[in-house]
């Protein structure tokens, strides 16, 4: 029966006496690599050079902030619930008068916490925050001395702050953050 | 005061002696080196890959990087391990890698001082003979450092080694008494001097011509007796961990695995030396340019070096085309089709000799 029309029939002849010698078909074969010595490399110099990615990269999260530099994350827990490897943690606290311009929302995440091990970038978390709060980002080469090291805390996952430093909010963003940032 | 005169030493003969030594071991270590780095690159493209570039342009400081890394390595001895043989494994294969230079003609002699300084270490007349009793030696690298190693893997590795070097040393000697026969000499200079001279610069005498049979057969054992892929049967990374020099660890492991590389040069320039005019260089007659001896040399050398590389580069190129055979295939190659082929070789070109004698 055949499955695929990728099958390739299986000579199982014996080998001839010229066969047995090698050498017609190592002459093949060598042929064939010599072919590869002109061709196109496939190599990417990775730290000059990098990889475009598709626009539904999911790399490591993001926490965002509005337009105005403000967290969005309310400490809803959704993300939490959505994650799959349970590797979100969260403390709410509430939002102090004068502190408007740090926290779009009177609830905010005072402690939020992914877990880099366990994190499998399903991108489940995204899906389930209602104020566009968290994003996969297109960064992924995560790298660290200790395995302590990879429970990425709030100040590793915030996004720099738009109104500071808007080149570095940009390169953050990334292409995957296709809502607009007002809500 | 006659008498005395048996004691007079030609010191300049002893210190340029000393010194072509120097320089060819060295010479045989940088192109050893430097082999390792083209073994790199020329994997990568045969792969489609750039291979090793960041180190120096065009990573031509890999090679310094890598003898640096395996220096400062942590050296282990296996407490089971029997030390003095342990020890003495990595040195013998090194020692009788780069024994066998010493009876290559690199070529013509060079003039200085008014001195003819002939670039062979030693031209002794029974040059094949030393090179096959080197080359046999070598397997005691591979048998005494698995064996010393006490381990299952080494040990089966150090077998392998000793029964391929067995079986592809009979085909080997079998391929070159037919060129013996066409020469009638184991002089290595003799050898040499039979290729030149002949049609089209030298290329019509140059033995591959008379013994193309015997050129395959001889290149085939050469790679085997290097342990080249695809006969790498002693290492075998997937099979035995690496074999023979599994327990190794810094220069120790380095010096096999350049012992290697010497090897395959060397084997490269024995076989220009038997079978391509050694450094003759074809298509050119070289002494109706009326240049100065000294010139002759150096290209003559450059020719030499040419031919080795080339065939260092064919060494390659069919380690990443081929796989590795397998134990029984190895032997039936090597006792079932080599051997036969090369008596059969020796036969006909003995005929043939006959036949134009009479």
């Amino acid at each position: 029966m055949q499955l695929t029309q990728r099958a390739k029939q299986v000579d199982r002849r014996p080998m001839t006496q010229l066969e047995k010698l090698y050498l017609w078909n190592i002459a093949k074969g060598m042929w064939i690599t010599i072919s590869h010595l002109f061709k196109r490399k496939v190599t990417i110099q990775y730290p000059e050079q990098k990889r475009t990615f598709s626009k539904v990269f999911r790399g490591v999260q993001i926490l965002n902030r509005d337009e105005e530099g403000r967290e969005r994350c309310t400490a809803c827990g959704l993300c939490a619930v959505a994650c799959p490897a349970e590797a979100i943690t969260m403390e709410a606290a509430e939002r102090q008068p004068g502190e408007e311009h740090l926290y779009k929302e009177e609830k905010y995440a005072a402690k939020y916490e992914i877990n880099m091990l366990r994190c499998i970038f399903c991108g489940y978390c995204e899906e389930a925050c209602p104020k566009d709060a968290i994003y996969l980002s297109q960064t992924f080469a995560q790298a660290n001395y200790d395995r302590k090291g990879f429970i990425y805390k709030k100040e590793d996952l915030l996004i720099p702050n738009p109104k500071e430093d808007p080149d570095a909010y940009q390169r953050a963003v990334g292409e995957r953050v296709t809502k607009p940032l007002s809500s | 005061m006659q008498g005395m005169y048996l004691l007079v030493v030609d010191w300049y003969f002893i210190l340029e002696k000393f010194l072509l030594v120097g320089l060819v071991v060295s010479l045989s270590m940088v192109v050893a080196m430097y082999a390792t780095y083209a073994e790199r690159k020329v994997a990568a493209f045969l792969q489609d890959r750039i291979g090793p570039n960041r180190a120096g342009i065009f990573g031509l400081l890999q090679p310094l990087a890598d003898g640096g890394k395996l220096f400062f390595k942590e050296e282990i001895i296996p407490l089971a391990s029997s030390k003095a043989l342990f020890v003495l494994g990595p040195m013998l294969a090194m020692i009788t890698a780069l024994l066998t230079s010493a009876v290559i003609p690199w070529s013509t002699p060079l003039r200085i001082f008014d001195r003819n300084i002939s670039l062979q270490i030693a031209d002794i007349n029974i040059g094949i003979l030393y090179i096959f009793g080197v080359v046999s030696l070598g397997v005691y690298g591979i048998m005494i450092g698995g064996w010393a190693s006490n381990n299952k893997f080494s040990l089966l590795a150090a077998i392998r080694g000793a029964s391929q070097m067995i079986s592809y040393e009979l085909a080997m000697g079998l391929s070159l008494i037919a060129l013996l026969m066409l020469t009638g000499s184991l002089q290595m200079s003799v050898i040499v001097n039979h290729q030149l001279g002949g049609g089209l610069g030298g290329l019509l005498s140059w033995h591959v011509i008379y013994q193309p049979l015997g050129f395959v057969i001889f290149f085939i054992c050469a790679m085997a007796e290097c342990n080249r892929t695809p006969f790498d049967l002693p290492e075998a990374e997937n099979e035995l961990n690496f074999g023979y020099h599994q327990e190794y660890s810094s220069m120790k492991l380095g010096f096999y695995l350049f012992a290697e590389y010497i090897n395959m040069f060397i084997s490269g320039v024995v076989m220009s030396t038997l079978f391509f005019g050694g450094y003759d260089l074809p298509f050119v007659n070289e002494e109706t340019w009326n240049i100065h001896q000294n010139w002759l040399a150096i290209i003559g050398f450059c020719t030499l070096l040419g031919k080795a590389f080339f065939f260092v580069f064919v060494f390659m190129w069919i380690r990443w085309t081929i796989p590795r055979f397998r134990f029984d295939q190895l032997m039936n190659l090597g006792w079932k089709r080599l051997i036969p082929l090369a008596l059969i070789n020796m036969v006909i070109t003995a005929f043939v000799i006959l036949w134009l004698k009479k």
